[in-house]
């Protein structure tokens, strides 16, 4: 396992507000790490301490068996992909892309071949001589990211490249990032918000919040088994229920016992309990381990969302069959989709507080 | 609706009219006829004389030294002023203002009683033994002059487009590779070629037409064009040849418009 990045007990602190405390992170060669959390969770600024724009108050950034902590942006092997494209106004397209080539003196047939090359990686040639606000924000995206890899760093930092685009164009940019990165077989690490791009195209998941890492994993690690509440609402949609761990395998769920395979939390212990929407079954009320009532439905397409109130909770409940508001219902889930999470027990762990 | 614009636009129409174009036309129809009011250019021939080429001359020379002397003291303190929090930042701009709101004739006396050879400078110096400034009525003081009360013109434009400039554009530079100093001149310069030149003109106009500052810090010994033009007006009476002399001076304003008009394509200036 080679560590390219590793970061070692980053603290970082503006106008007395800790932004990270004492994070450790390491990255691996030609991985593509995505940094997810919502916004002031401290992912950018993590990502700017990679690109050397900030400096961390304490902790040392090590960058291939180096220690870069105070190295200047200009003398790193990384090279950064602004949220809002950051092109320069002045330069038409070629210049743009040509920038980071000119300083290093690289001769003129070299520089135009790049130029043609990763225009025609970015599917934009023939735009060289194009001013940058002539445009759309997907190519202008498109631009920063070339202007990126000709310098051909060892790692890409990519600062919410695709926030500012429309949704079609979004989904789009994730195959596009995904095939460069396949292409280009350099790491790249990538911050977002975004849960469903974080899962599409990472192959690790950090999940951040309030300056601390919740959980660390691949996509399905994280999806699947959150590690506590926060992660698990993060991502994607859930039921978080207040729980107590009768016994191994066994849990009681709003004065219900369901079975589920968690061992080794204990007896009688308070635990949090997380259920997807898409694992809640809905059954005949009397095939139900426990009775509810729909309360609301939407139809979303490729599922209903329903709303079902038992025990005085409101589960949420993806499924494609559908149950009109008012029909009782039991609720029925599968040992193997109840996932048991310890309850904070840290400041860490307790960071809890979403704004989605 | 539209009548309704229109009618609010009536004020400064009238005010345009009776202050700007009349005048104007007053100007030009003066500038143009001799004393008896027939049509001649010998006004503005006039500035073909040794003595008006000379003070028009020494007027361009002057404000071109006092707009450099601005440009390079204002641009680093733009960049500073840029790169403070507000709390610092609104106490420097306060302290930079405050002398603008003391009247323009008081400041520019102040430097009078200031530079005089038995002045505040000079007895401070001459108190600590040491040799005495004597700048009084020469050129170097009429510099000072329009440097003092013309350089927060050549700071707020400047500081505006630089405010402007993305971080992240910056940062990006420094990113690829460039040094400050390669940032600076590739990246920083040229993006606020709009505000340099907003901020010369600003500056560069009002110091080719002063006259208050020559007379009073110049002395009657030096002359520049506002100086020849204000006394044709009010000495000898000649409104004729002050009018021909100041469509001169118009015509040389209206080359550095024009030349602003064109390094300023993007149309992005700030004037004020």
């Amino acid at each position: 396992m080679n560590k390219l990045i590793d970061l070692q007990h980053i603290t970082k602190t503006f106008d007395s507000n800790t932004v990270l405390d004492d994070m450790n992170l390491y990255i691996r060669e030609n991985e593509f790490l995505t940094l997810l959390g919502p916004s002031g969770c401290g992912k950018t600024t993590t990502l700017r301490i990679i690109g050397g724009f900030e400096n961390p108050d304490s902790g040392s950034v090590i960058f291939d068996g180096q220690d870069i902590t105070s190295l200047a942006p200009n003398k790193r092997q990384v090279n950064t992909v602004f949220q809002k494209y950051a092109l320069f106004p002045h330069m038409d397209i070629a210049e743009n892309i040509a920038f980071g080539l000119k300083i290093k003196n690289k001769s003129k047939s070299y520089i135009d071949d790049k130029i043609k090359y990763a225009l025609k990686l970015v599917n934009l040639d023939g735009y060289e001589r194009r001013m940058p606000d002539s445009l759309s924000g997907g190519q202008q995206q498109r631009i920063a990211i070339a202007r990126a890899i000709v310098n051909e760093p060892k790692v890409l930092l990519l600062d919410e490249p695709l926030g500012a685009l429309d949704l079609k164009l979004r989904q789009d940019m994730q195959y596009e990032l995904i095939r460069l990165k396949n292409e280009l077989g350099i790491t790249f690490i990538y911050v977002t918000h975004d849960q469903e791009e974080a899962l599409t195209m990472s192959d690790t998941i950090v999940v951040m919040n309030q300056g601390y890492i919740q959980q660390i994993g691949t996509p399905e690690d994280i999806y699947n088994e959150p590690e506590n509440a926060f992660v698990a609402d993060f991502i994607g949609d859930s039921n978080i229920l207040d729980s107590i761990m009768i016994r191994d395998e066994l849990v009681e769920i709003l004065g219900a016992r369901f079975a589920c395979v968690d061992t080794g939390f204990g007896e009688n212990t308070p635990v949090d309990v997380v259920i997807r929407p898409e694992d809640v079954e809905l059954v005949e009320p009397e095939n139900g381990t426990i009775e509810g009532v729909v309360t609301h439905i939407i139809f979303k397409g490729v599922h209903y969302e329903m709303e079902v109130t038992a025990n005085g909770f409101e589960w949420l409940v993806h499924s494609t069959r559908m149950f009109a508001v008012g029909t009782k219902v039991g609720i029925h889930v599968d040992p193997f989709n109840i996932q048991i999470m310890h309850k904070p027990e840290s400041e860490d762990e307790e960071a809890v507080g979403v704004n989605e | 609706m539209s009548n309704g614009k229109k009618l609010l636009a009536c004020p400064y129409v009238i005010w345009s009219a009776v202050f700007i174009i009349i005048p104007l036309c007053m100007v030009f129809y003066y500038g143009l006829t001799d004393k008896s009011g027939a049509f001649t250019m010998a006004n503005i021939a006039a500035i073909a004389t040794a003595e008006h080429a000379k003070a028009l001359w020494l007027s361009i020379l002057l404000s071109l030294i006092s707009t450099v002397i601005c440009f390079l003291l204002a641009y680093p303190l733009a960049m500073i002023l840029c790169n403070l929090n507000v709390n610092q930042h609104s106490f420097i701009v306060l302290v930079f203002i405050l002398p603008m709101w003391m009247n323009f004739l008081l400041r520019t006396l102040a430097w009078q009683t200031l530079l005089e050879k038995t002045g505040v400078i000079n007895n401070i110096l001459g108190f600590l033994h040491l040799p005495t400034l004597n700048i009084i009525n020469t050129p170097y003081a009429i510099i000072l002059g329009m440097v003092y009360n013309f350089l927060p013109f050549m700071v707020l434009p400047l500081y505006n487009v630089l405010v402007k400039i993305d971080k992240n554009v910056i940062n990006a530079a420094r990113d690829l590779g460039a040094n400050s100093i390669q940032t600076f001149f590739k990246v920083i310069l040229p993006l606020s070629v709009p505000g340099i030149i907003s901020g010369i003109t600003m500056v560069f106009v009002p110091a080719l037409t002063t006259f208050v500052i020559s007379t009073l810090l110049g002395g009657s010994k030096i002359l520049l064009i506002g100086n020849v033009i204000e006394q044709e007006f009010t000495q000898t009476g000649n409104w004729n040849l002050g009018s021909g002399l100041s469509i001169v001076l118009m015509l040389f304003i209206i080359i550095n418009m024009v030349a602003t008009a064109i390094f300023d394509k993007e149309g992005t200036g700030t004037a004020l």
